[in-house]
């Protein structure tokens, strides 16, 4: 063995153990559970930039609707514009850009508000309507069946409020109300 | 006795079952909830799950797969045709399946990340996407680059006419990996954000969507790529420095021929990344004392060379650290509480809404600010050794009697075996003596379609 050989062999032996002890101090922190991306709706300011900021056409941050929140009103702000003329499922009447959210007669005086989730486009107005003056139970979140979980969410970056965090792929839905305690529960 | 430590227990229970669930700031009942007289049930909330562990595993074994077999057609079959068939099927699988997202080149964040943010537990998949490439190259060269990496292969697709880089131009473009490379773990380490993410200019076509400005760069890439083969490979790819010190030191690395070199010239315009290396003449011994005293004058400049790259470095770190969230946020509500900006922005009405104190925000900026100043000393001086590196291989001269490969730019794409006559007769297509002949060739080498 020439000496080049051997500096060689050196610098082999030095990279291997140089990877092999960078994997493994990522092995003693990592964890075998892969991380998704999930807004917590406690800290969301409803800016609307979730609807425009995803890698996908049509984003993946959904409006969802915790009904054991819902006061199931008449009057309802996050679905009706405010001073709407008319308490209907008129267009002029409907804060939902893309008419979404689908009001049902259920008994008097309560309505059911479902959201339509292909027609969605994340913006929050009717979270935002909500929250002002309803019981809080419209907010966003990540859908996982549409989320493409890219390695730097595109959303999360440009987030003004931070509302955005990695979560493990086990539990991926930060939820309000009586949805929250079943969830975290199962 | 005993019944009163009974009911401090039920109390402490009691507390440590309520409060939590207390969160105020879900408690917002403005409107009750109504009591429904006919039989109405509440809907559930449908949550959809995440993609399933099995098929994270998954990407693993096709990793390891591909790996192995791009590793088998590159040095067993010597094949260009294996190879370029898997390329295709990294380029519909990692690219257009999984969308370009898990991938190793991005990898390369989540550990700088991982290493320095211990609340982040980076996942297992991510950890095996950067590890097996490089142990991977370190035995057998670049075969990840050959046909793995969804990023080279939408390149390679679209070579049509590769030029010749000057050796020069190489050179001084081979420094922006590095600078990248730096700066990419710098904002990683930092919290800033993952700017190969950011800044991946085919991301958008895997997906079929990007911003006007990432479609344009990704468009002017692949154009570029058609008459100067993978310019992001060579002239961009954080991943590529790491891949190329360890295709250096690798083990088994591929030959252009399977036997033996008479410099035929052949392979001499076969490879589109400059990669294949002519013979050097003899050293001329007569200027040793100049070259000597040359070497001498370099050495003496390193620690100039360090300090000074160093110390930009340190300086940039007002302006690198305006990507990160917190100090951007900072320098807003600087602006505003100086009153000179009027208006608000999401990020400080948000902030302001939250109700933390001002002070506390500028005193995080302030220590990302400080974490910057060192990062960029390290990354500064990092970039000025390697210049220094590259200057004093520029003046080394190493005698090489025959045709040899830069292992650290071999991408082990396969394109240059079938040029070598001794490939011709392994494949039975020439006789030995044939190839022989071919050796004293003295005429003038047209250019090869790569």
């Amino acid at each position: 063995m020439n000496r080049r050989n051997f500096i060689r062999t050196g610098f082999q032996a030095f990279a291997g153990l140089t990877i092999g002890g960078i994997a493994g101090l990522l092995f003693s922190r990592s964890s075998s559970e892969e991380m998704v991306w999930q807004l917590d709706p406690n800290l969301c300011v409803q800016c609307e930039k979730c609807s425009v900021n995803c890698v996908l056409p049509n984003s993946a941050v959904k409006c969802v609707h915790s009904y054991s929140m819902c006061g199931y009103c008449d009057l309802c702000s996050g679905y009706l514009q405010p001073g709407a003329k008319a308490r209907d499922t008129g267009a002029e009447s409907q804060l939902c850009p893309s008419g979404a959210i689908k009001r049902t007669f259920i008994e008097d005086p309560y309505f059911q508000y479902t959201i339509d989730e292909d027609l969605c486009i994340g913006c929050g107005k009717c979270v935002k309507g909500c929250d002002s003056f309803g019981n809080g139970s419209l907010y966003l979140q990540v859908r996982h069946d549409r989320c493409l979980n890219c390695n730097q969410c595109s959303i999360a970056r440009l987030c003004p409020s931070r509302a955005w965090k990695r979560v493990p792929a086990s539990q991926p839905y930060i939820l309000r109300g009586d949805e929250s305690k079943r969830y975290l529960e199962s | 006795m005993r019944q009163r430590t009974r009911l401090l227990k039920i109390i402490f229970v009691f507390f440590l079952l309520v409060v939590p669930s207390l969160d105020l700031s879900q408690v917002r009942e403005r409107f009750p909830k109504p009591d429904f007289q006919t039989d109405y049930v509440r809907p559930n909330l449908i949550t959809p799950a995440t993609r399933s562990p099995i098929l994270e595993y998954m990407d693993i074994f096709v990793l390891v797969a591909v790996l192995f077999l791009v590793t088998y057609s590159a040095h067993k079959q010597r094949s260009r045709r294996q190879i370029f068939l898997l390329m295709v099927f990294s380029l519909v699988y990692f690219g257009f399946y999984r969308k370009g997202c898990v991938c190793s080149v991005g990898a390369i964040q989540n550990v700088s990340y991982a290493l320095f943010t211990s609340a982040y537990a980076i996942p297992f998949t991510v950890i095996a996407f950067f590890v097996l490439p490089l142990i991977f190259t370190l035995f057998y060269g670049r075969t990840f680059c050959a046909a793995v990496c969804p990023l080279g292969a939408i390149q390679d697709a679209v070579v049509l006419k590769p030029t010749k880089v000057p050796a020069w131009l190489a050179n001084v473009l081979g420094v922006i990996p590095y600078i990248y490379l730096g700066l990419v773990l710098l904002f990683a380490a930092t919290g800033a954000g993952f700017i190969i993410c950011q800044y991946d200019p085919f991301i958008g076509f895997f997906r079929f969507g990007a911003s006007f400005g990432m479609v344009i760069f990704g468009l002017s890439m692949l154009l570029l790529g058609t008459v100067v083969a993978r310019p992001y490979c060579r002239f961009l790819c954080p991943y590529g420095v790491l891949l190329s010190w360890m295709s250096r030191l690798s083990k088994w690395h591929v030959k252009i021929t399977p036997t033996e070199c008479n410099n035929c010239r052949l392979c001499e315009e076969s490879c589109p990344f400059g990669a294949i290396k002519k013979p050097s003449e003899t050293v001329h011994l007569e200027n040793r004392q100049a070259e000597i005293k040359r070497l001498a004058v370099l050495f003496v400049l390193l620690p100039v060379v360090l300090i000074g790259t160093g110390w930009i470095g340190s300086r940039l770190n007002i302006p690198l650290s305006r990507q990160h969230f917190t100090v951007s946020l900072a320098e807003e509500i600087l602006l505003e509480n100086s009153g000179k900006r009027t208006e608000m922005t999401d990020a400080t009405t948000a902030f302001r809404a939250a109700g933390k104190p001002t002070e506390e925000l500028f005193e995080e900026a302030r220590i990302i600010q400080d974490k910057f100043k060192v990062g960029g000393w390290i990354v500064g001086g990092f970039i000025g050794l390697i210049i220094w590196i590259k200057l004093i291989n520029a003046f080394i001269r190493r005698k090489q009697p025959e045709y040899y490969i830069d292992t650290g730019m071999c991408l082990s794409c396969a394109r240059c075996f079938s040029y070598c006559p001794y490939e011709q007769v392994r494949l039975g297509i020439i006789t030995p003596e044939e190839a022989d002949k071919l050796g004293t060739r003295k005429v003038k080498i047209k250019q090869f379609r790569a």
